[in-house]
Formats: C-alpha cells, structure tokens, sequence
C-alpha cells in the first residue's frame, strides 16, 4: 500500500500562496484613486469588451486581478449578492462592507480547503454620499482584508505602484483629470511603456450622477479627458 | 466554482435565480405555498379583497412613447389611494404601467427592473427591446397560479427600441401571451373608455405636446365613466402622471405641464 506522503500545514499554506502570488504578479496592475468627486478606477486593459473593472450596484464598483475566469466569477456572485439584498430589503441597504465580508469569507475558505486557491486580488470600492467617507476593500486570494484611504492598487507590481503613488498624490483630493494623468504616471513609471488612450481601461463611481454612479469610459472620453 | 457564502447561480436572469433559491420572495412561489397546504382553506376564504389599480395607457408620437396612468387606488367602492404611481421607469429606456391587485403590481415592477440591472450588469450589454418584452411575458405567466386567487397583475410596457430608433408598445394577456400595438394601447377598468379617445384622435406622427394631451384626454373621459379611474383632483392638487420614453431616455413631465394642460382641458369644457 502506497503511503501518502506527509506535507506540514505550514508548508501547505506557504506553497499555496505562493503559487496565488505567482498568478497574481503576472498580470498589470488596478489603481482606484479617490477624487473630487468620488473614486476613480482604472487599469492597463489592451481587451475593449473584458472588463477588469465594473459595476455592482447603486454606489457599489469592483475590480479583479489575476485570473480572468476566476474574478469574473466572484464579480457575478457579488452582483448577485447586491441585488438579492436590495431586493429583499432596499436599495440603501445594500453595502460595500457586506459584499467586501462576503468576498473575504469566501477567499478565505477556499484558500484553506481547496487545493487550488484562487488566483485573484479584488477591490471593493464605495462612494459614500451624504458627508459619508469612501469605503475602498483590497482582498487578497487568503481571504484578507485591508480597507484603504486615498488610493488602492492591486494586481501586478502593486506595491510599486503604490509607492509611486503614495509619493505624488496630493493632501486633498484631486480633479478627475489629475488624478487620472497620476493615475497613468505610475503605471508608466512601473511597467516602463508609455500607456496609450487605447490600452487603458477606466471608470468612476461619480457621487454627482442619478442613481446608479457607476460610468465607464469609453476611449474617446478618456482622450477627451486627458487632452 | 462554488463559492462560500456568496450566492451561486448559471443563468443571467434575477427572476430564475429567486424563483430556484428564493421562492418565497416571488409571488408564484408565495402563492404555490399554501395551495398545497390545504386547498380547502383557500376555497372557504372567498373573493380576496385587495387595492385595485386602473387604466394607464400608452401613445406613439414622433420620438417615441408617452406613458401615463391615473393615481387611484379602489378596493370595493372605496378609494384606497389617491396618489398612487402607476408608471414606473423600468431601466434607461423603457418604462412599465401597471393595472390590477396593487401590492403585486408594484413588486412585479420592482422585479423586473432588478431583472434587467441584473442582466445588464452580469452581460456587460443590455437586453434587446423585444428581450425585455418577453421577459416581462414569462413574469406574468410565472403569476398565473395568484390569478386565480384574485391577484391579477396586468403590465403596459413601452420601450425605445435603439436598434430600430422607434418606441414600441407591449400587451399582455394573464397567460403571458405578448402582443404588439402599433399607435397606442391603454388597459384596465377605464381602459375601454380610454381607448375610444384615442381612436378618434390619434393619428400617426403626433408631436409630443400633441401626444401628451391626448394621453391626459383619455384619462379624462375615461375617469368620467369609469369609477375605478381617478380624474384630476382640483381640490388636494392630484394629477395623473406620464413619462416619456424617447432616444434621450426617459423622462418625468413635470406636474407644472401636466396641470396647464388639465387647466385648458377643463375651461374649454366648463359650460
């Protein structure tokens, strides 16, 4: 009889998440990045129709790094959960910390009990209105949690990113144009190509709009914009 | 990939995933319960007496679709609401009018407006114009078992459909049968009433003004005759309301314009 070999908790965990990392690391970073008027998101996406970022409800955005089919299954969960929830109860109801405990629960239970854990970093982000702050949630593929101010980078040389940024980003919040171009400065500067208008993927969670604040950017507008 | 704690699911549509994981938040689900708890009950209880809404109707003009309907609510011969809403904005381009047992009318409204955010969020595109009108079709046939508990749910829908750039207007029947009008439709207690206005007036490419005042019109006569449909109501300052659905979306008509027009309507008529 074949003995199964014996693998430590330790190392189990330590070759895991490793090999989460590994996934993780080899795509481009996601910066969201608190302006004037709420959060802006964006992300080095050659792709026009796979989104990295999107909406989830009312006031509600998410971004995914890592594996495509992965995150895209949690974003669908999480929309699921927004609109079951705003559904039985109400619209206010409905809350970036719920989905962002949801997403954390459940990247925490299968890193520890599936043999493949997930090979994604999400953000949560929140525009709070009403004087209410913004709520921005990075979730690691371990199911950990860490809620962030001003800005948040996940995905790829996500530190780096963020040292850049943290270095330049103003006391107060900026304007969409300027948080932008910082926005585009510091995946420059960390992935060493200058980004074109095209390969670019970005949307705000505007506290201004009707409704629904989520608003993707076409191309165009983003020439627009940075012009 | 099951996940812990989020809810899972296949399909795009919100109504499926209630109706498989949540039957007790739709209303067949609901009204499936206690038919098979004991059907003797359901037969003592007798006629069930719920709020009633009624007439609300819809016009094509040159742009696209005016919708409007009346603000009240009867139950037996008493008004139960004086200010309802019976026109409700579905999504950016499509609007749904109402008529029948109040309280699923409007959940049946909420429904299918969750539905369509839900298919457009999870598909990164929205449904078509005639996707949208099936789905309401299939919602209302889901609704059949609680028709015949009295709780009958009738939708008006009316879309601008971007891919044709016209508005179009959607019947349905209690089996979920869907059909087609071509100028205008209106439904409910009144909706015959209304109906006979429109036939006279209506014409093909009607400007918007021109459209709006025939839709308060219809409302009118068809308050006049039918006690179930609200008319203006002078004294708490209660008007009918109307949304247009155009290219440009939808949109509320102010109560200021909707006044003006009643305030003509009545003078011409004063004797």
């Amino acid at each position: 009889m074949a003995m199964p070999y014996y693998v430590s908790p330790e190392q189990m965990m330590q070759d895991k998440a490793e090999y989460a990392k590994k996934g993780i690391a080899k795509g481009r970073s996601i910066i969201a990045m608190e302006y004037v008027n709420g959060i802006l998101l964006a992300a080095e996406n050659p792709s026009a129709t796979l989104h990295k970022i999107s909406e989830i409800y009312d006031n509600i955005a998410f971004a995914g790094a890592g594996k495509y089919s992965e995150f895209e299954n949690l974003r669908k969960a999480g929309i699921r959960h927004a609109d079951l929830k705003g559904f039985m109860y109400s619209r206010e109801d409905v809350t970036g910390r719920s989905l962002a405990n949801g997403y954390s629960q459940s990247l925490g239970t299968i890193f520890s009990q599936e043999m493949k854990p997930l090979e994604v970093e999400i953000l949560v982000v929140e525009i709070g209105h009403n004087g209410h702050a913004n709520e921005m949630y990075r979730i690691s593929f371990d199911g950990s949690i860490i809620d962030e101010k001003q800005s948040a980078v996940i995905g790829g040389k996500s530190e780096a990113v963020q040292t850049v940024l943290k270095e330049k980003l103003p006391a107060q919040s900026p304007d969409l144009k300027t948080a932008l171009t910082l926005c585009i400065t510091a995946l420059d500067q960390t992935g060493n190509v200058k980004l074109l208008p095209e390969s670019l993927e970005v949307a705000v969670l505007d506290r201004t709009r009707d409704g629904r604040k989520f608003r993707r950017f076409t191309t165009a507008e983003t020439k627009q914009l940075l012009a | 990939m099951k996940l812990p704690f989020l809810p899972n699911h296949d399909d795009p549509s919100f109504f499926d995933f209630l109706s498989v994981h949540h039957p007790d938040l739709t209303l067949h689900g609901r009204a499936a319960a206690p038919a098979t708890a004991g059907s003797d009950v359901m037969r003592g209880s007798g006629v069930v007496s719920v709020p009633q809404a009624t007439t609300v109707l819809g016009i094509k003009y040159q742009q696209g679709v005016v919708i409007a309907g009346d603000r009240r609510a009867t139950e037996g011969f008493q008004i139960a609401e004086r200010r309802i809403e019976k026109v409700f904005k579905i999504d950016e381009y499509s609007a749904m009018a109402i008529a029948g047992a109040a309280g699923p009318c409007v959940e049946m409204a909420k429904l299918f407006q969750t539905e369509l955010e839900h298919y457009e969020k999870l598909e990164g595109v929205q449904l078509s114009c005639e996707g949208k009108a099936n789905k309401l079709g299939q919602m209302v046939k889901a609704n059949l078992p609680m028709v015949f508990q009295g709780l009958v749910v009738m939708p008006l829908y009316v879309g601008y459909d971007v891919k044709r750039s016209e508005g179009r207007i959607f019947k349905y029947d209690l089996a979920g049968g869907r059909y087609e009008e071509s100028d205008y439709h209106a439904i409910g207690s009144g909706g015959k009433d209304a109906r006979g206005t429109m036939r006279e007036h209506f014409k093909k490419g009607l400007t918007e003004a021109e459209a709006l005042k025939l839709a308060f019109l219809a409302l009118y006569n068809a308050a006049d005759d039918d006690v179930g449909t609200g008319g203006p109501d002078l004294v708490r300052g209660i008007y009918p309301t109307a949304k247009i659905v155009s290219a440009a979306g939808i949109t509320d008509v102010a109560e200021q314009q909707i006044r003006g027009i009643y305030d003509t309507m009545i003078s011409t008529r004063r004797l």
